[in-house]
């Protein structure tokens, strides 16, 4: 047995009189990968906010190498070694990596001015030996997201990191980004540091962790070694009853095409688009992070000009120049990014469920109330949307209940064809069960749909088909049949 | 790193030197590149004037020009630090009249010496920039609120001590502030290149430097990590509120008087000449050069358009109109550059 790094005992956190913890264990073994796994809302953020000393426990003790011990603050956490990588990229976007790598502690010299020169130094060794070749001195909005993912691991790192937890930290890497996370974790591993690992992506947890701890509702379940559990095990910890038909797909056959695209290109972006879509039919968009998934989509929808090509709906050639015309014709588009394009989130669940049919009960100045609030609760209950009322504010809303909303939005408008892109993520398991059913019921009911996912096995499970994008072409199309990851990832970086 | 950080030093080792003397080259070019579109307008604007006017480019002409952006240049080197961090400032303005007004006071009604007298003047007015930056870090209210609120304020007490006149003073040693001359250079050109030299300093070599971009860039990174966010905003509030006082100052030393009326609207120029240089209203992007260049347009349009005789109500459309076209040229060229 190791010895442990980390250990937390009976801790407990209240929030306005409600628990958010409550006696909560957990315990972190050194140079072990412990993965912590729990619905969204069931307590991982606080748990993680109380060992990085951004919250405080009501109750409970912190032991660090067998020490009783009080976290104040971020600085003292940092003092104990430990650092948290959050889920969103905390990176100052205009100044360089080395600067944003030394962000509150910058050496200085005898003027008591900035020691620039030692700072890159450092930052280049650091950055070495983590095998990492992007020059320090390049400004952090340059980079791709997924470098600035592997920067803040190195900032982590540069605190002299002995427990290092990791939030969510592939919700925006691609499978190859990912192998590079793996390779820098077991690194770290080696030097016999600890982390803490959360995912939603199982196949993630089973791949680098040694144990994975569950908590639901604020509690502790157990803690299970990851060589000796299986998917269902952990998932029936997680929600508390086992979730039958995980994937839900009832495929069918149609043989009316409602969307054609012909040799769609836009200059330096795609080219040569082609592909068929037929009602009821869910058609996958597979590939890399910046393969140009989205912006073929982004040019469909009217948000994006293309330069040449064709785009059939319905049989018939259409024009779109903005998405007014797209949504017009009965396609719609859920974003990828809900919090920034797909929702107003200070304000209510009814506003955003009601902002794309506006026209549908207000006629000049006259509002029609009574069916504003019909429109509202047929969604809310339609999609299973959790809330106490429609007034709810959406950015209080769990990541689950936030996309439902966005779908929600969406479906108001009747749509024909709809776009999602990337629906289930950093949503928990249970949602993403909903979000699936969802899709599927939309599709028997003769809807067609476009889902562009970097979960594989999503893309496996639900589609008809898949078309798989890289470099900005379809490099190819798979039938139902021929779908497995492998054939997926050789077309996706082109080894094919 | 972790015990044996020179280990894996042995790849980059040779290149430190490199950089650092690369990074002086890099930040000159990105000097150019970053502010192609105003270095072009300011060449253009002084060979139109240099053909136009014989007057412009005289020796006289040329340090009355640096004489006349000496208080805006004040005034926007302090609303840079502001708008970079995330905020604005809309007291400077009042200020400059307030603390003008008050050292007058103090010199030719209470009788004060002159040295007292400035340094009272400084400090109260460098408390107002403080109490603005209190307010913002502590009470939450947006940082446009609260210094129109000190506008307001500032502007009221100049009025409330002069009784509404302006105050009168002839004592040599305090006009001589604004009005004397180093060999053929005006002393409130030195102070100007004095406080741009600092604040150069500020901005690319000091901590404070770094956390100003930060909070502007990304206030999450800079809490989580572990700057003083509140100490920072205080700050550079206080750093813009001294700089007004000092400009006020020295304004009433070359007008011979404290007025309590005047610079109205001098906030506005200050925040022109920061948007002109390229610094992002929605803070954590900005270089001291581009401000530095926004308050000579400023200033020599101003200057050109008196040379030529221009009507000084038509100059302000004029001044508005070459705002937003310039404005308006970056933003295209920002759009381009990002679609290409």
């Amino acid at each position: 047995m190791e010895p442990i790094a980390l250990q937390l005992n009976q801790i407990e956190k209240k929030f306005a009189g409600v628990h958010a913890l409550k006696n909560m264990h957990f315990t972190l073994q050194q140079g072990e990968v412990h993965g912590l796994l729990g619905e969204n809302g069931a307590g991982k953020s606080t748990l993680i906010k109380i060992i990085g000393g951004i919250y405080k426990p009501d109750h409970g003790e912190i032991r660090i190498n067998g020490k009783n011990v009080t976290i104040n603050n971020i600085k003292e956490a940092q003092a104990y070694g430990i650092n948290v990588i959050h889920q969103e990229i905390v990176l100052v976007p205009h100044i360089s990596i080395y600067e944003n790598i030394f962000l509150g502690r910058e050496p200085i010299n005898k003027w008591g001015l900035k020691d620039h020169k030692k700072m890159i130094s450092k930052a280049q060794i650091m950055m070495a030996s983590m095998d990492l070749s992007i020059d320090v001195l390049t400004p952090v909005y340059k980079l791709t997201i997924a470098q600035q993912q592997l920067v803040e691991i190195v900032k982590a790192i540069s605190f002299n990191v002995r427990i290092l937890i990791m939030d969510e930290p592939t919700s925006s890497l691609t499978e190859k980004e990912v192998e590079q996370l793996f390779v820098m974790i077991k690194k770290l591993k080696e030097h016999n540091v600890s982390i803490i690992y959360i995912s939603h992506r199982m196949d993630e947890l089973f791949a680098i962790t040694d144990q994975i701890s569950v908590i639901r509702d604020g509690e502790y379940v157990d803690t299970v070694k990851t060589s000796q559990t299986h998917i269902d095990e952990l998932v029936k910890m997680m929600v508390g009853r086992s979730l039958n038909n995980y994937y839900q797909r009832n495929y069918q056959q149609s043989n009316d095409v409602i969307l054609s695209v012909e040799n769609l290109t836009r200059n330096g972006v795609f080219s040569n688009i082609n592909f068929q879509l037929k009602k009821g039919e869910i058609l996958g968009f597979s590939g890399l992070m910046g393969a140009g998934r989205s912006e073929i989509m982004r040019a469909i929808f009217g948000v994006d000009k293309y330069d040449s090509g064709t785009i059939y709906f319905e049989n018939k050639p259409i024009l779109i120049r903005c998405p007014q015309d797209a949504i017009d014709l009965g396609i719609a588009l859920v974003p990828e990014d809900r919090k920034k394009e797909g929702l107003v989130l200070n304000n209510s669940i009814g506003f955003n469920l009601s902002l794309t049919v506006l026209k549908q009960f207000i006629h000049g100045c006259f509002v029609n109330h009574k069916q504003r609030e019909k429109i509202i609760q047929n969604y809310i209950t339609k999609l299973n949307i959790k809330t106490p009322s429609a007034n709810k504010i959406v950015g209080e809303l769990s990541g689950g209940n936030q996309q439902k909303v966005v779908i929600a939005k969406w479906l108001a408008t009747s749509p024909k064809l709809i776009i999602l892109d990337e629906p289930t993520r950093g949503i928990d398991i249970g949602a993403k069960a909903e979000i699936y059913k969802i899709i599927d019921e939309l599709c028997a009911n003769g809807i067609a749909i476009i889902m562009i996912s970097s979960e594989l096995p999503e893309i496996i499970n639900m589609c008809d088909r898949v078309c798989v994008v890289a470099n900005g072409e379809i490099q190819g199309e798979l039938s139902q049949t021929e779908l497995s990851q492998e054939k997926i990832m050789k077309l996706a970086t082109g080894r094919a | 790193m972790f015990s044996k950080p020179n280990n894996s030093l042995n790849s980059n080792h040779t290149s430190q030197y490199a950089n650092t003397h690369n990074l002086i080259i890099k930040n000159f070019l990105d000097f150019f590149i970053n502010n192609i579109g105003i270095l072009i307008a300011l060449i253009l604007i002084c060979i139109i004037l240099a053909f136009s006017t014989p007057v412009f480019l005289t020796q006289d002409n040329m340090l009355s020009v640096l004489r006349q952006v000496s208080t805006n240049m004040c005034l926007a080197l302090g609303m840079t630090l502001i708008i970079m961090l995330g905020g604005i400032d809309l007291s400077v303005g009042s200020i400059v009249a307030m603390a003008g007004t008050l050292t007058v006071g103090f010199i030719s009604i209470g009788e004060m010496g002159i040295v007292p007298a400035i340094l009272l003047g400084l400090l109260i007015g460098t408390l107002c920039g403080a109490a603005n930056g209190a307010a913002i870090a502590y009470t939450g209210i947006p940082p446009f609120i609260v210094t129109l609120a000190m506008m307001m304020i500032a502007r009221g007490i100049g009025f409330i001590y002069s009784g509404g006149q302006s105050i009168r003073i002839f004592d040599d040693n305090f006009t001589t502030i604004g009005t004397g001359y180093l060999g053929v250079i005006p002393y409130p050109v030195i102070y100007m290149f004095v406080f741009i030299v600092v604040m150069l300093i500020i901005v690319n070599r000091t901590r404070l430097g770094t956390y100003i971009y930060a909070l502007g860039g990304n206030r999450e990174a800079a809490r989580l990590s572990g700057i003083p966010i509140k100490r920072v905003e205080i700050i550079v509030y206080t750093i813009a509120g001294f700089l007004a006082a000092f400009a006020g100052i020295v304004l009433a030393a070359r007008m011979y008087s404290g007025q309590p009326s005047v610079a109205q609207g001098y906030e506005m120029d200050a925040i022109a000449a920061c948007v002109l240089g390229g610094i992002s209203m929605s803070g954590g992007i900005g270089r001291i050069s581009g401000t530095i260049l926004g308050v000579f347009v400023i200033g020599i349009i101003n200057n050109g358009l008196n040379l030529l005789g221009v009507n000084s109500f038509w100059q302000l459309v004029a001044k508005g109109v070459i705002i937003f076209l310039a404005v308006y040229v970056d933003i295209l060229k920002r759009k381009r550059s990002k679609s290409a």
